[in-house]
């Protein structure tokens, strides 16, 4: 039964919003949305699941001293000072002046800005691997990329008008037709994979045996 | 607000006056009720603005909204259903010269079916009729034939490699939530390579950026372990929730890879900016790195990063070609006779539209 009622529920549930798709009327339309606004509430209450979890396992790693604790416990410290500022500011705490976002702006913000620029070199060093010419096929996405990146560079249009609508015919012509061929491939998976898991054929996403 | 009140007291004062151009008036198509849709073709000779104004027959009339001279088309949102109405464009100026005639009466109802989705319900009748079919025939005892993805023979591969050299996998399920049908393909996948790591006695990590997909996460491996008779095995910290901030998220992820220096870095489900910094950094560990994504922007970090990486339909094929489930390759082979059917089209389609036939080309569009 742990396994069958989950079946039931994920069946009746996809056939009707699948269905509701195509149903303009009020009544269906509010029930889809009604599903929609359940499917957020339990979203909602998974959050108190995951931070139990973030807290259990990092205060036990804290407590047993293990590797690396410090930062463990800079975590637990991050967590809970935000918790607790943020509810104490109950709904002034998107203030500008609020002391959760000065904690949001003097942390967080920075913090995230230096991840996201690390990209940058990260960028570099796989184009770096990636342009190496070592088959027909590397050959041709060098060029390629060549003609892109000189094309969309003031300097292309300097050296010949050519380049840059090259660049724009690679990327509208080649480019287009790959994306569009992945992505109806992709469309049809995607349709598969959710029949699958409608009519019950795939049980593995419940925890069960497939 | 002067040129308002001398165009209602023409309504008023002149209803219908010498009506120039015809307006039409219907039921809003596909939708749900409770609007009228009102067009008319602009004339030549047009005012700055148009007060669309309306009555229930043998009412009068009163405005419902201003529109721009230039326009030929509105919808009335405001209809009651099952009432009829009676509309006219009353010139704004006013200049009774330049007032529509009154359409024919309309009213707003309730559709029961989307008829512009009917191409939708068609290509998807056709994927069911066709899946099932060839559900029914695996289920027979049919063989299908399929191609080797090398992506999907190097995960069991990756753990066993995990195994020998004494270290962990590290499972990403990408960084949406859990009613992305990535993410519910990913979890599907967490399951088999859950139940391969259970055997081997390798250590499996997952680490999630989302509390609905970390109950879920959880729920798959623990049941994984079961199924393979190895419960003693799982740790209840082996799938944990991180954050839900993407770049925190990161920073975390990179963090267990620099630290635990996992031997194989399992990158599957959806993923944004943080694909290259993730499988760059794995590449910096030397993990042997399997990717799978149906985002079409992050292949290309994908594939220079990883030493495998499922493109887009590869990736929803995974988990059947790994169950080996006869019913399961059936939906396989469905989706490729889709896909025939569908290169059918566009090329029949193309040929159609180079002669100036486009009715098969407007049939599929959807917009």
């Amino acid at each position: 039964m742990k396994r069958e009622i989950p079946i039931v529920i994920t069946l009746v549930a996809g056939l009707f919003m699948l269905l509701a798709w195509f149903v303009p009327h009020p009544t269906v339309k509010a029930a889809y949305e009604g599903l929609q606004n359940w499917a957020i509430v339990v979203v909602g209450f998974t959050y108190v699941l995951g931070v139990a979890n973030l807290l259990r396992i990092n205060t036990r790693q804290v407590s047993r001293k293990e590797r690396d604790w410090p930062y463990k416990m800079v975590l637990i410290a991050g967590l809970l000072v935000t918790m607790v500022v943020g509810f104490s500011e109950g709904n002034h705490y998107t203030d500008v002046d609020s002391r959760f976002q000065w904690i949001y702006r003097t942390f967080y913000s920075p913090m995230t800005a230096t991840m996201f620029s690390l990209l940058a070199f990260f960028i570099a060093s796989a184009a770096f691997r990636a342009f190496r010419i070592r088959s027909v096929e590397a050959l041709l996405l060098a060029i390629a990329a060549f003609i892109l990146m000189i094309g969309r560079v003031p300097l292309g249009a300097a050296i010949h008008p050519a380049i840059p609508a090259a660049a724009d015919w690679l990327m509208e012509i080649p480019q287009n037709a790959a994306k569009r061929g992945i992505l109806i491939g992709a469309a049809l998976g995607v349709m598969a994979t959710g029949i699958r898991v409608i009519l019950g054929l795939e049980k593995t996403y419940g925890g069960g045996d497939s | 607000m002067a040129a308002f009140l001398l165009t209602a007291v023409s309504i008023f004062a002149f209803p219908a006056l010498a009506s120039a151009f015809p307006l039409q008036a219907g039921d809003t198509p596909n939708d749900g009720g409770g609007s009228v849709d009102v067009s008319w073709t602009p004339p030549d000779h047009h005012p700055t603005s148009w007060i669309l104004v309306r009555r229930e027959q043998g009412g009068t009339f009163a405005p419902v909204a201003t529109v721009d001279g230039t326009d030929s088309h509105y919808s009335d949102d405001t209809a009651q259903n099952g009432t009829a109405y009676e509309y006219q464009l009353v010139a704004s100026p006013a200049d009774p010269s330049l007032d529509s005639e009154v359409s024919g009466p309309a009213h707003a109802s309730v559709n029961l079916f989307d008829w512009s989705k009917f191409n939708v319900l068609v290509v998807a009748g056709v994927f069911f009729a066709l899946l099932f079919w060839y559900i029914r025939k695996s289920e027979g005892g049919t063989k299908w034939v399929f191609r080797k993805i090398p992506g999907l023979d190097a995960i069991e591969e990756a753990v066993g490699r995990a195994t020998e050299m004494g270290k962990g996998v590290l499972y990403v399920p990408g960084v949406q939530e859990i009613d992305d049908i990535q993410t519910i393909a990913s979890m599907i996948l967490l399951g088999r390579v859950a139940r391969i790591a259970a055997k081997y006695e390798t250590a499996l990590n997952v680490p999630t950026n989302s509390p609905g997909v970390y109950t879920v996460a959880e729920e798959v491996v623990k049941s994984a372990y079961a199924d393979v008779g190895r419960s003693d095995v799982y740790k209840s910290d082996q799938v944990r929730y991180v954050t839900s901030e993407q770049f925190a998220y990161v920073a975390a992820v990179n963090g267990m890879m620099l630290r635990e220096r996992p031997a194989a870095n399992l990158l599957l489900g959806a993923f944004f900016a943080e694909s290259l910094l993730l499988a760059e950094t794995g590449h910096a560990v030397g993990a042997i790195q399997i990717a799978g994504t149906a985002n079409v922007h992050q292949m290309p970090f994908f594939v220079v990063a990883c030493d495998y990486t499922l493109i887009g339909e590869e990736y929803f094929a995974a988990s059947a070609l790994l169950s080996n489930d006869a019913r399961l390759l059936g939906s396989l082979k469905a989706t490729d006779s889709v896909k025939i059917l569908m290169i059918a089209i566009i090329v029949l389609g193309s040929i159609l539209a180079t002669f100036g036939q486009t009715w098969l080309g407007d049939f599929f569009s959807t917009q």
